[in-house]
C-alpha cells in the first residue's frame, strides 16, 4: 500500500529524479570546509523558524517592543531559549556565511562556470548583513537605538542622495516608531523574501554546475 | 542477507537515524508547542474580597451603585477594568449585591427609581428590584456576588475566570 502510494507520487512528481539530481549527485573529494554552504542554509532555516516563533509575542512598537521581549524572556515557557537561539544564530550565520565566502575564494571555486553563483552569493552575504542590521534595532533598547542612529547616519554620508537615503531608512529625520516598524517589515518580510529567492538561484546553480574540484599543484 | 535475522549495517543506520531524528523532534517540538500555547495553559482566575464601604452607609430598601476597578496583566500589558455592583440592603442585616452587567449581552443596567426596575439601555431588558427578569430578552436574573460583613464593612466576593 505504502509502496503503491509512493510509486504513484513518484510517477507524478518525479521524486526519484529529484533525489538523484539534488542529493545523489556526484561530488568531488572534499573536506569539512565544503559543508559551510549547507551550514549557512541550515542556519537560515533555523533563524526563519525561531524568528516566526518570536513574532507570536513580539510587538514592533516603541511602547511595547522592549516590554514584549522582556515578557518573551521571563514570561513565556522556553522564550529565553528561542530568543537565545535567534540571537546567537544571527551572529553565527554572519560568521559561517563569511567563512564560506573565504573558502570559495581560497579554492578558486568562483571561476568559470560558477561566476554567477559567486555573484548571487555576494548578494546573499549583503542580505545576511541586512538581516543583522535590521534585527539589531528590534529590541528597542539603548544599544539598538544608538547603533541604528549611527548606522543610518553612515548611510547619510553618501554624496548627493545621502540625506534622502537616511530619511528613507529612518522613515523621517530621526528615529521613531516609523523606523521601528519599517525595520521590522524589512526584517521579517522584504529581506527574507529576497533571501529565499536568491538562495533558490544559488542552489539551482550549484546543482546545475556541480561542486568544484579542489585545485591541485598543476592548477 | 535477505531472510536472515541478521540486521544489516544499512538497516541499522536507518533505524538509528530514525530513532535519533524522532528524539530530536520531540525534544525540540514539545518546548516549541509549549511556547505557542502557553497563554492557554496559564491560570488566570482570580478571587478576592472587595470592600465596598461601611454597611451603614447603604440606605435600606434602595439599590445603590458601587464601583470598583481591577487591573489585569495580559502578557506585558496591564489593563484596568471597572465594575459596578448594585448593593441592595433589604434590612438592617440582610444585603444582596447584584452585578450591573445585563445577562443578555453584557451592557450595563441602570436603576430607575420611578419604575423600581433595573433597565438595560441596549435591548430594553427589565429586571425587578430583586434582579428577576420582568421583560425583554435577558435569559436569567442578574448575577449576584457573595457578600460578607466584617467590622461593619461590606465586602463582595469577586471571582474572575
Amino acid at each position: 500500500m505504502a509502496k503503491q502510494l509512493f510509486n504513484w507520487l513518484d510517477e507524478h512528481l518525479g521524486l526519484t529524479d529529484l533525489y538523484k539530481a539534488i542529493l545523489d549527485r556526484p561530488e568531488p573529494k572534499g573536506n569539512w570546509w565544503n559543508t559551510l554552504g549547507s551550514a549557512s542554509l541550515f542556519l537560515f532555516v533555523m533563524q526563519a523558524v525561531t524568528g516566526i516563533f518570536l513574532t507570536v509575542y513580539y510587538t514592533p512598537s516603541p511602547d511595547h517592543a522592549y516590554d514584549s521581549i522582556q515578557y518573551i524572556m521571563t514570561g513565556v515557557p522556553y522564550g529565553w531559549l528561542i530568543r537565545g537561539i535567534h540571537h546567537w544564530g544571527a551572529t553565527l550565520m554572519v560568521l559561517v556565511v563569511f567563512i564560506h565566502m573565504i573558502r570559495v575564494f581560497v579554492t578558486a571555486s568562483y571561476k568559470y562556470p560558477r561566476e554567477l553563483t559567486w555573484m548571487v552569493g555576494v548578494g546573499l552575504l549583503i542580505l545576511t548583513l541586512g538581516m543583522g542590521f535590521t534585527g539589531y534595532l528590534l529590541p528597542w533598547d539603548q544599544k539598538a537605538y544608538w547603533a541604528t542612529t549611527v548606522g543610518t547616519s553612515i548611510a547619510g554620508t553618501v554624496p548627493w542622495v545621502g540625506p534622502i537615503i537616511e530619511k528613507a531608512l529612518r522613515g523621517g529625520p530621526e528615529l521613531s516608531a516609523l523606523t521601528l516598524s519599517r525595520f521590522f517589515a524589512a526584517h521579517i518580510w522584504m529581506i527574507p523574501a529576497l533571501l529565499v529567492g536568491a538562495i533558490g538561484v544559488h542552489l539551482y546553480l550549484i546543482i546545475k554546475h556541480g561542486e568544484s574540484q579542489f585545485p591541485d599543484k598543476q592548477d | 542477507m535477505a531472510g536472515s535475522d541478521h540486521l544489516s549495517r544499512r538497516d541499522f543506520i536507518t533505524w538509528i537515524t530514525a530513532a535519533v531524528g524522532s528524539l530530536i523532534t520531540v525534544v525540540i517540538g514539545l518546548p516549541a508547542l509549549d511556547y505557542l500555547i502557553a497563554p492557554a495553559l496559564t491560570a488566570t482566575s482570580t478571587d478576592a474580597w472587595i470592600p465596598l464601604g461601611k454597611l451603614d452607609s447603604f440606605e435600606v430598601g434602595k439599590p445603590i451603585l458601587s464601583t470598583f476597578t481591577r487591573s489585569k496583566v495580559n502578557g506585558w500589558e496591564k489593563t484596568v477594568y471597572s465594575y459596578g455592583v448594585f448593593v441592595l440592603r433589604k434590612s438592617q442585616t440582610e444585603v444582596v449585591a447584584f452585578s450591573n452587567v445585563c445577562t443578555h449581552l453584557g451592557c450595563r443596567v441602570n436603576w430607575q427609581a420611578d419604575k423600581k426596575e433595573y433597565v438595560c439601555p441596549c435591548h430594553d431588558g427589565h429586571f425587578n428590584i430583586n434582579g428577576q427578569v420582568v421583560s425583554g430578552p435577558p435569559p436569567r436574573p442578574l448575577d449576584t456576588y457573595a457578600t460578607k460583613v466584617s467590622g461593619g464593612v461590606l465586602s463582595i466576593h469577586f471571582l474572575e475566570s
